[in-house]
């Protein structure tokens, strides 16, 4: 029997701008199982990431329900329930990776003994090992996206929630990534929630893909991915992909007929 | 020195040079005309022959009006006992004299001139640098200091330190406060302004992603402070300490100048001006401004150390 680790019932969001308010979330329904890796797709303004923050607890919802663990979000990140991922790497430029990595651990008092042995575990899961000492500078873009990967896994949240992390990346390191994110799910059997803007990568991640529109930001559709756990690059070619992947665009493309 | 550091050095030498010769030409031709009514009298004296021969026709013409008629002077106008513009190697000879030949206890020492002023401007940077920094904490933190202080600091630099240093210096005499204390003040007052605009700058820098990123490892407000906002503010710091210790030492010599104080560059300023010694105002000038070029290029050198120890390029 799957647990539910996130769910929301008849979620909104509105903010209060100077032009009005603006519905970034509407009436969102969703029940993320232990273990799923879900992908949140569709274009700017559709409420994704802010959904996305709505489960750190970085946002207040301004009606309906939302869990996570069993308990609010907020309760959800004062037990550092999840590690976040953001679009732009943010590593402190005046540390080195592994005192990067120790952020978190040191916030949240580990031992120097275990704040050692969790770098250098985590460092193994990203293939960083051996750049514990480097700075930020010193790694390319996609290093130091994993880099900030690693910090997110040290403190053993079970979910992690990443926010278009690849999205300033290219598509050979990308699919890189991906392919190594995956591994590491794996591995980890952790509940993941991931931004993004690309159909491909939607599909080749997920276990379970939300397709959302803007004006206001709603879930259009939701689709189980029938694709087995075990992905090599190439299944982006079996007529399976293509298929999820159409479904996909169709849900994109209904969320735009009033524009 | 790595070998790029050293390139830069050799490739910014010769413009700093060019600029040096250039400026110490003007002053080698400048001494000429404005030394030449002095020399004239002078030379009348000696019975040289002077044209015009009367003196009050010569207040008629300019400095260079009555060079160009006595070309055969310009050699004495370079030697003058009480020139109005002493010429780069009286001003040499001076510096040589007491820096280098005067005992560091003697009255007559600039290297004592210059340590009293540079204690007071040292007590001032620290206390300055200090209040600096809380100030900026305080502003960081606090809505209310957040509108309120920054109004007043600007203003406090609006007032010209000339007409306040004498206040401050005659008020705190008068309940006691004498010596180093009072110039340190001033030099405080002068030094905290841009360490409280460069802090409060710095420790705003973080962007909101690195706060979010904070917010979910669910960091304390102390955390934030000493593990992003208070690294963040280093380069900011350092651009600050650069100005704020210039500003310090020309706070000790404006405080040492309307008090009649009996030593410090500013004394020395003060002395050259009021017995006709020119030699001993500029001499004194000459060291200030070494001392303030020796203490900001320090600064510069351990802005660059510490930064490259903290992984980042000085800017």
């Amino acid at each position: 029997m799957t647990e539910t680790t996130i769910s929301a019932s008849g979620l909104n969001l509105t903010f209060q701008t100077n032009d009005g308010p603006v519905h970034a979330l509407k009436d969102v329904n969703l029940e993320i199982n232990k273990g799923d890796f879900v992908s949140f797709i569709g274009p700017s303004g559709c409420g994704k990431t802010t959904f996305l923050r709505c489960i750190a607890g970085l946002e207040m919802p301004t009606g309906g329900q939302i869990s996570v663990n069993g308990m609010t979000p907020d309760e959800a990140r004062r037990a550092r329930a999840y590690g976040y991922v953001f679009q732009a790497a943010g590593l402190y430029p005046w540390r080195t990776i592994g005192g990067n990595i120790k952020l978190p651990l040191e916030i949240m008092g580990f031992s120097k003994a275990e704040q050692d042995e969790r770098v250098g575990r985590v460092l193994d899961l990203v293939d960083l090992a051996g750049f514990e000492k480097k700075f930020p500078w010193q790694l390319s873009g996609g290093m130091q996206q994993r880099a900030s990967i690693a910090r997110a896994l040290a403190f053993d949240a079970d979910i992690l929630l990443m926010d278009e992390p690849f999205g300033a990346l290219d598509e050979i390191v990308r699919d890189h990534l991906n392919e190594q994110l995956l591994q590491l799910w794996a591995r980890t059997e952790k509940t993941i929630g991931f931004v993004t803007h690309s159909i491909p990568e939607a599909v080749y991640l997920s276990t379970k893909i939300v397709v959302m529109s803007p004006r206001p930001g709603r879930i259009t559709d939701v689709i189980d991915s029938p694709l087995p756990k075990e992905r090599p690059l190439d299944i982006r070619d079996s007529a399976e992909f293509i298929a999820v992947a159409h479904r996909v665009r169709d849900g994109l493309r209904a969320g735009h007929v009033d524009d | 020195m790595d070998e790029e550091s050293q390139g830069v050095c050799v490739k910014s030498l010769l413009p700093v040079l060019t600029v040096i010769a250039a400026i110490l030409l003007f002053w080698v031709v400048s001494v000429v005309p404005m030394n030449m009514h002095l020399t004239a009298d002078q030379a009348q004296r000696q019975d040289i022959a002077v044209t015009p021969d009367a003196p009050a026709a010569r207040q008629e013409y300019s400095g260079i009006g009555l060079a160009l008629r006595n070309t055969h002077l310009f050699a004495m106008t370079y030697t003058l006992d009480r020139p109005r513009l002493p010429s780069p190697h009286q001003v040499a000879v001076e510096m040589w004299d007491t820096i280098a030949l005067k005992k560091i206890t003697s009255r007559r020492s600039l290297v004592y001139h210059g340590w009293v002023t540079l204690s007071a401007t040292l007590l001032g940077f620290a206390i300055g640098t200090g209040l600096g920094i809380l100030l900026a904490v305080g502003i960081v933190y606090n809505k209310a200091m957040d509108m309120s202080v920054m109004p007043w600091a600007i203003a406090s630099q609006t007032i010209p330190i000339l007409a306040l240093a004498p206040m401050i210096i005659v008020m705190l005499g008068s309940i006691g406060i004498q010596g180093l204390f009072p110039k340190a003040v001033i030099s405080a007052y002068l030094s905290f302004f841009p360490v409280v605009v460069g802090m409060v700058k710095g420790l705003r820098s973080p962007d909101a992603m690195q706060l979010d990123l904070l917010r979910t490892y669910h960091a304390s407000p102390a955390q934030g402070f000493w593990k992003l906002r208070l690294p963040a503010s280093v380069p900011y710091l350092f651009a600050s300490l650069k100005i704020g210790i210039s500003a310090s030492l020309v706070g000790a010599i404006v405080a040492e100048l309307p008090t009649g104080a009996r030593a410090g560059f500013g004394a020395r300023m003060l002395v050259g001006d009021q017995y006709g010694q020119p030699m001993v105002t500029w001499a004194a000038l000459f060291a200030a401004a070494i001392t303030a070029a020796a203490l900001v290029g320090m600064f510069s050198l351990m802005e660059r150390w510490t930064l490259r120890r903290m992984g980042m390029q000085a800017a």
